[in-house]
């Protein structure tokens, strides 16, 4: 048992990390989002995907990660991909990522990202008229005037099956987001003084940046573990967690801000929007739950016990 | 990332469980909870069976009369005992867990050769004499005096909260040295024989109703100077080298035993009806992703662990604020199911919901913890 990452997988991380502040750092993701100063700023339409990126995105091998190298993918397994979306996460990188990471070797472009995918998760659809492609059954479809700046939405009256590997990467995001969250808050809670001193000298708000770092890590355990294991059940935990880490995560490091926190201009109401808005993709957290209390009586049954 | 065994760890595994299944159906019945010597006893008999096997001290170093077994041999060691039902390690836990790391760390060799063998074999039993009265989380500000007279230091001044007082042969005690010192700088680590004049002890009922931690009382107690591991009120750093050598796997066992009561909680629920209550139902599957969770994050830190990296101790308090908060959640929700009988002490389960609630409390409040995380893991300043 080695559960740690390799080297390469350090430096893969490092990778998605460095193209991801190179091509979409803070500024791109402001210009993306829209101005802070007055008007209805909060009601602004969505901007479109950036194709040239998502281009990138393939030629890097985002989307061909897992694709075996003998179809021109990178031949790398679920642990990868799932560090390349937590990258994907923090950076709050927009567009159908899952959607096309999914479709890499069977719709054609995809894997080089020059075909945008999207595809009906739960009863949603993220990026439905900016996409080349869509896959699932979209019949019946209504826009929604999405939360997220970033994520255009519509829904459908027809609920797609579950897809457990699209569950874990977006699990893999959330925890990105979360980690992020976290690093945030701290960050502001080292500089922001108040009373003559920084306020993370305060206990409240170092217990607040305590409790978000230990649902990061119970999080980051179960996410990595499912992608070793990819069993159904260890990714049903794993979006449990990462869900949980990823909005609590974000409300609390909106409240480290202040007034802060509260306004546009600031990042954090963007990782809370889509923390909000990926917690609905699939089945949702009570049929996660549900799976799992189910396995409770089985796996009881099957030890014997 | 892996989390497949190697074939000499599943060897391993699989002799330790042959062996598990020779010997623990000849174990004595288990004491009750209000039998003090017979708990001894069976902690004891249970130790010099792990001897002779040749599992005891798996995880000390080949120096100190361990195994010098890898962190990942000691969590299947601890998995594998917990799944068979084997005895926790009970009176061992601080001979086994604090003193004697601290004596194979910091110990002279004649020191480790008279405490540590009788703690492998079974033969003796430790408390620790920390806490006091007015010195709990800020345990450096303790007051406990001892001063040199000949060969002794002379110790007067009172404990709290010593588990396991009432049986134990010698208590790891901190007193003070140097008055006039910085608080961590007049401490020292003395081992100190339970049965020598002057000791009272003083059992305390806790709230579950059994006597699980007592106050100990010192009058002018002689230790000889030879007792002293380490240099005079150099106590503090003694100690806290002890935290090293929690690699993660304090609480293997009570995970792997919080996922069979959950099973056993569903089965329950199941029996009585309360399986349809849809809320109660998505908690228990909570708790299992919880569980599971907890599961990882210990293989995550022993693999940490046998890297060599991480800050030791560190990763501990993550685990445990989350783990100890995790096992009160599923005493509640045991509470549940249980309905009325929840109130019942005679279900185990209501027992173990009273006992839950020190989780919180001991070896580190969680408000301790998370100043600790916050402050060496975050690096956020320190309070005033
Ligand atoms: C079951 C059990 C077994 C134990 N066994 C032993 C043993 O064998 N040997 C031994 O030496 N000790 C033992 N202890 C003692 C244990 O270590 C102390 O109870 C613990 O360290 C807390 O100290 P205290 O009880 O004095 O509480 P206090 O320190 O008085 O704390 C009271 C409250 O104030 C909070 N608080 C205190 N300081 C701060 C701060 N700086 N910031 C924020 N909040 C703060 C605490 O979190 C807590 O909520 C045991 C305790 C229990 C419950």
């Amino acid at each position: 048992m080695d559960f740690q990452l390799t080297d390469d997988q350090r430096a893969l991380r490092a990778g998605v990390r460095e193209l991801l502040v190179r091509r979409f750092g803070r500024e791109r993701l402001r210009a993306a989002v829209g101005p802070g100063g007055g008007g209805s700023a909060g009601r602004r339409a969505v901007g479109g995907l950036d194709r040239a990126l998502w281009r990138e995105l393939g030629e890097a091998g985002f989307f061909a990660l897992r694709l075996p190298e003998e179809r021109g993918g990178v031949g790398l397994g679920l642990p990868e991909a799932v560090l390349a979306f937590e990258e994907a996460g923090r950076a709050l990188l927009p567009g159908p990522l899952v959607a096309t990471h999914l479709a890499a070797g069977e719709v054609p472009g995809a894997a080089t990202g020059t075909c945008v995918v999207a595809a009906v998760d739960g009863s949603l659809v993220e990026w439905l008229d900016e996409a080349d492609v869509v896959r699932g059954d979209v019949g019946g479809a209504v826009a929604l005037r999405s939360v997220d700046p970033l994520t255009p939405l519509h829904r459908v009256p027809r609920a797609a099956p579950p897809d457990p590997v699209a569950a874990l990467l977006t699990a893999a995001e959330q925890l990105g987001s979360a980690a992020w969250t976290c690093a945030l808050a701290v960050q502001h809670a080292r500089t922001r003084e108040q009373f003559g001193q920084p306020i993370g000298a305060f206990q409240a708000v170092k217990h607040l940046c305590s409790e978000m770092l230990v649902r990061v890590e119970v999080a980051r355990a179960a996410v990595y573990a499912a992608a070793v294991t990819g069993d159904p059940l260890d990714i049903a935990a794993a979006r449990l967690l990462a869900d949980e880490a990823a909005e609590r995560g974000a409300r609390d490091c909106l409240q480290v801000h202040g007034g802060m926190g509260f306004t546009w201009e600031s990042d954090v109401h963007l990782h809370l929007k889509r923390a909000w808005s990926r917690a609905r993709r699939g089945e949702g957290a009570a049929a996660a739950e549900e799976a799992l209390a189910e396995d409770l009586l089985t796996s009881a049954a099957r030890s014997g016990a | 990332m892996d989390l497949s065994y190697s074939a000499e760890d599943e060897e391993f595994r699989a002799r330790l469980r042959k062996w598990l299944g020779e010997v623990l159906p000849g174990l004595p019945a288990k004491p009750s909870a209000d039998d003090w010597p017979g708990r001894r006893a069976y902690d004891l008999g249970w130790q010099r069976l792990l001897y002779d096997a040749g599992y005891a001290g798996l995880h000390w170093s080949v120096d100190a009369g361990g195994r010098g077994a890898t962190p990942t041999r000691h969590l299947i060691f601890l998995e594998e005992t917990e799944k068979a039902g084997a005895p926790y390690v009970g009176a061992n836990f601080v001979g086994l867990l604090h003193a004697g790391p601290t004596i194979a760390a910091e110990g002279s060799a004649r020191q480790r050769a008279r405490w540590l063998p009788p703690v492998l074999r079974g033969e003796e039993v430790w408390c620790q004499g920390f806490s006091e009265p007015d010195a709990g989380s800020d345990l450096a500000s303790l007051r406990t005096r001892a001063w040199r007279d000949g060969d002794d230091y002379v110790v007067s001044g009172s404990k709290i909260w010593t588990s396991h007082a009432e049986v134990a042969d010698w208590c790891e005690l901190l007193v003070r040295t140097d008055a006039q010192a910085p608080k961590h700088r007049g401490i020292t680590w003395l081992a100190m024989p339970m049965d020598a004049p002057g000791i009272t002890v003083r059992p305390l009922r806790t709230l579950a109703g059994s006597a699980e931690f007592a106050e100990v009382f010192l009058d002018e107690v002689r230790v000889p100077v030879a007792n002293r591991v380490g240099e005079e009120n150099d106590g503090w750093r003694v100690t806290m080298v002890t935290l090293s050598f929690e690699r993660g796997t304090a609480f293997v066992g009570e995970v792997v035993a919080c996922r069979r009561v959950l099973g056993e909680l569903a089965r329950e629920a199941r029996k009585n009806g309360r399986w349809d209550d849809v809320p109660l139902r998505r908690r228990l599957g909570r708790l299992n992703a919880e569980f599971r969770a907890l599961w990882r994050l210990t293989q995550w830190n022993v693999s940490e662990s046998e890297r060599g990296g991480g800050v030791p101790g560190v990763g501990g308090s993550v685990f445990k604020l989350r783990y100890s908060q995790a096992r009160q959640e599923l005493y509640d929700a045991a509470a549940e199911v249980l309905g009325p009988e929840a109130l019942d002490l005679g279900r185990e389960w209501t027992v173990d919901r009273l006992s839950s609630l020190s989780y919180t409390i001991a070896a580190g409040t969680s408000q301790i913890q998370r100043n600790i995380v916050a402050e060496r893991i975050l690096g956020l300043p320190k309070g005033r």
